[in-house]
């Protein structure tokens, strides 16, 4: 402390200055993101405790939870499966066409989720491109599971590849050169030699991922038609409840999903603690500086 | 010396090939495609129409202010987290990136219902006039919340490696603080919120859930293009929602290039610094 204060005040740094401007996005703050967070809970408690367990215990309510675990159970892993692919590609390899890759890895990022439902629809659509085909082979893919899944890895394409490529890039390629060059295979390089060097980052990105997919409203709710009981998904059927009044029972049902972003930040600072994501804090927000590194 | 390749390349290329190609490529392409079958006399017909481009005034101006909104409480936000110690400081700090971890219908209606006319915020603003929910101002008050993160994020790593010698040196020739944070701090971090600017904006023109709640979605007046290609669709009008949704998809393209650009640039100037 003694040496923090020995230090010459900075800009900023009077009084009258700090504490206004920390008041002042205190403030901001608990309107803006506090205050969300503590009405969901309020409202999902509004009509007591056994009003609340009543709406979660609603069997269309927990049919929407099934759904968004069973679709998270699905698209994660695929989803996890493809980042660690891409990293592996794009990091320890040098070829033709790797930044333009990079930049169509990261578009879902950019896209409205709505305009990522309405190309669904003009894939596997009857009026897209394989849609009858699809329906004279009898497969659903639209307003079924298989379109709620494809969206949801449309939308969170990015989310794994994007926390792994900064950091193996800044680690490059001389352990696993080292262990291929001792004899190891490509599996056991990869298990043993990359696996545990970024495995909070892997782990940052998986957790991010499962959070949009269980949260995703806007592609899924193009491609799901809204099927109640059936292909609703939890935050569609946060919608449904609300525009139908049932408004304890909307928020009783956000509650789960607030329950969920919370423990995501958790997590994602535990994470943050062990490295993950520092390196890549700015990638976050500012994805296309992993395709500023130079590539060997 | 011969360079040695590692395995894997033909395995994990194809399993990225194929997976950008049927995840990303091929959807984005049939939309444009679809789009494109229009003609371009239909296409112009249904992009320039009175409601469409009534939607566009809506969500692009919505989205500037919610990003002007960002751009001073998000650059206050940083200065704060790096500059100064207080009480609950990394609770705020983690507490920043709940926009990105709440789902966005969850943070719609809680916003909804915290500014309707009898919320918490909404009633208050109602005895002076003010109503937010199912008005313009509703739909800033989403877009505000829901890209909150972006400058934040974008500028505090930027403002934590700030050389502090260059304000001492400021200092030193007598330079107020006002003016040292204007002419020195400020321009130093310029790169880096443009680059949060372009990020906020184009995820305020994108955004859907947290809006369709608060907007009260009337035609030309509080209806944001991404619900205008939702109603095409519930019409079963394809065409007009394959015509309004590439609009979409060229502006998210757009801001691409330009937030692409920006990073690029504000990644030089850190590097240079």
């Amino acid at each position: 402390m003694s040496l923090h204060q020995a230090k010459p005040p900075r800009v900023g740094d009077s009084p009258a200055v700090r504490r206004t401007l920390i008041a002042l996005v205190l403030l901001v703050g608990a309107v803006l993101v506090l205050a969300p967070l503590i009405v969901i809970f309020v409202q999902a408690f509004s009509l007591g405790i056994q009003a609340f367990t009543a709406a979660i215990g609603e069997p269309d309510t927990l049919h929407a939870i099934l759904l968004t675990v069973i679709t998270a159970l699905i698209a994660v892993p695929i989803n996890t499966a493809f980042g660690v692919a891409a990293a592996w590609a794009v990091t320890k390899f040098d070829f033709p066409g790797k930044r333009l890759l990079i930049v169509v890895i990261e578009i879902p990022f950019s896209i409205s989720p709505i305009v990522a439902g309405v190309a669904y629809l003009f894939v596997y659509g009857l009026q897209g491109l394989l849609g009858p085909a699809l329906q004279a082979a009898d497969i659903k893919i639209l307003f079924a599971l298989p379109g709620i899944v494809l969206a949801s890895m449309f939308v969170t394409a990015p989310f794994v590849a994007r926390e792994l490529i900064p950091l193996m890039q800044a680690q490059g390629r001389d352990l696993e050169e080292a262990a291929t060059s001792l004899g190891a295979s490509g599996w056991r390089t990869f298990w043993s030699v990359t696996l545990p060097n970024v495995r909070w980052a892997l782990l940052y990105g998986v957790v991010l991922c499962n959070a949009r997919v269980m949260g995703e409203f806007g592609a899924v709710s193009v491609v799901s038609g809204n099927i109640r009981g059936q292909t609703n998904t939890l935050p569609l059927h946060i919608e449904l409840l609300y525009h139908d009044y049932q408004t304890a029972g909307a928020f009783a049902a956000a509650s789960i999903l607030t329950v969920l972003a919370v423990v995501t930040i958790i997590a994602k600072v535990a994470l943050e603690r062990r490295g993950a994501g520092r390196r890549s804090r700015v990638s976050i927000a500012a994805p296309s500086m992993i395709a500023e590194e130079p590539t060997s | 010396m011969k360079r040695r390749v590692l395995p894997g390349l033909p395995l994990t290329l194809g399993i990225t090939l194929l997976y950008v190609g049927l995840i990303v490529v091929l959807p984005l392409g049939a939309l444009i495609y679809k789009a494109g079958t229009l003609g371009f006399a239909d296409y112009w017909r249904i992009v320039s129409s009175e409601r469409a481009v009534a939607s566009y005034r809506v969500t692009a101006g919505s989205a500037a202010v919610a990003t002007v909104f960002n751009l001073v409480f998000g650059l206050a936000l940083a200065w704060v987290l790096v500059r100064y110690r207080f009480p609950g400081k990394r609770l705020v700090d983690a507490i920043v990136d709940l926009p990105f971890a709440l789902p966005t219908a969850v943070a719609g209606i809680a916003l909804t219902t915290l500014f309707a006319a009898n919320g918490w915020f909404g009633a208050p603003l109602a005895a002076i006039g003010i109503s937010v929910a199912y008005t313009p101002l509703g739909i800033m008050v989403a877009m505000a919340f829901t890209s909150l993160p972006f400058i934040v994020r974008t500028v505090q790593p930027v403002l934590e490696d700030l050389d502090p010698a260059l304000e001492e040196a400021a200092q030193s020739l007598g330079g107020s603080d006002w003016t040292i944070f204007r002419k020195v701090i400020l321009p130093l971090l310029a790169p880096a919120l443009m680059a949060g600017v372009s990020l906020s904006f184009a995820r305020s023109l994108g955004e859907f859930g947290a809006i369709i709640f608060i907007a009260g979605n009337q035609p030309m007046q509080t209806e944001i293009t991404a619900l205008l290609t939702f109603i095409r669709l519930e019409e079963y009008d394809y065409q007009a929602a394959a015509a309004v949704a590439s609009v979409l998809l060229l502006t998210a393209f757009v801001m691409l290039a330009v937030t692409n650009l920006l990073q690029a640039r504000a990644l030089r100037y850190t590097q240079r610094s």
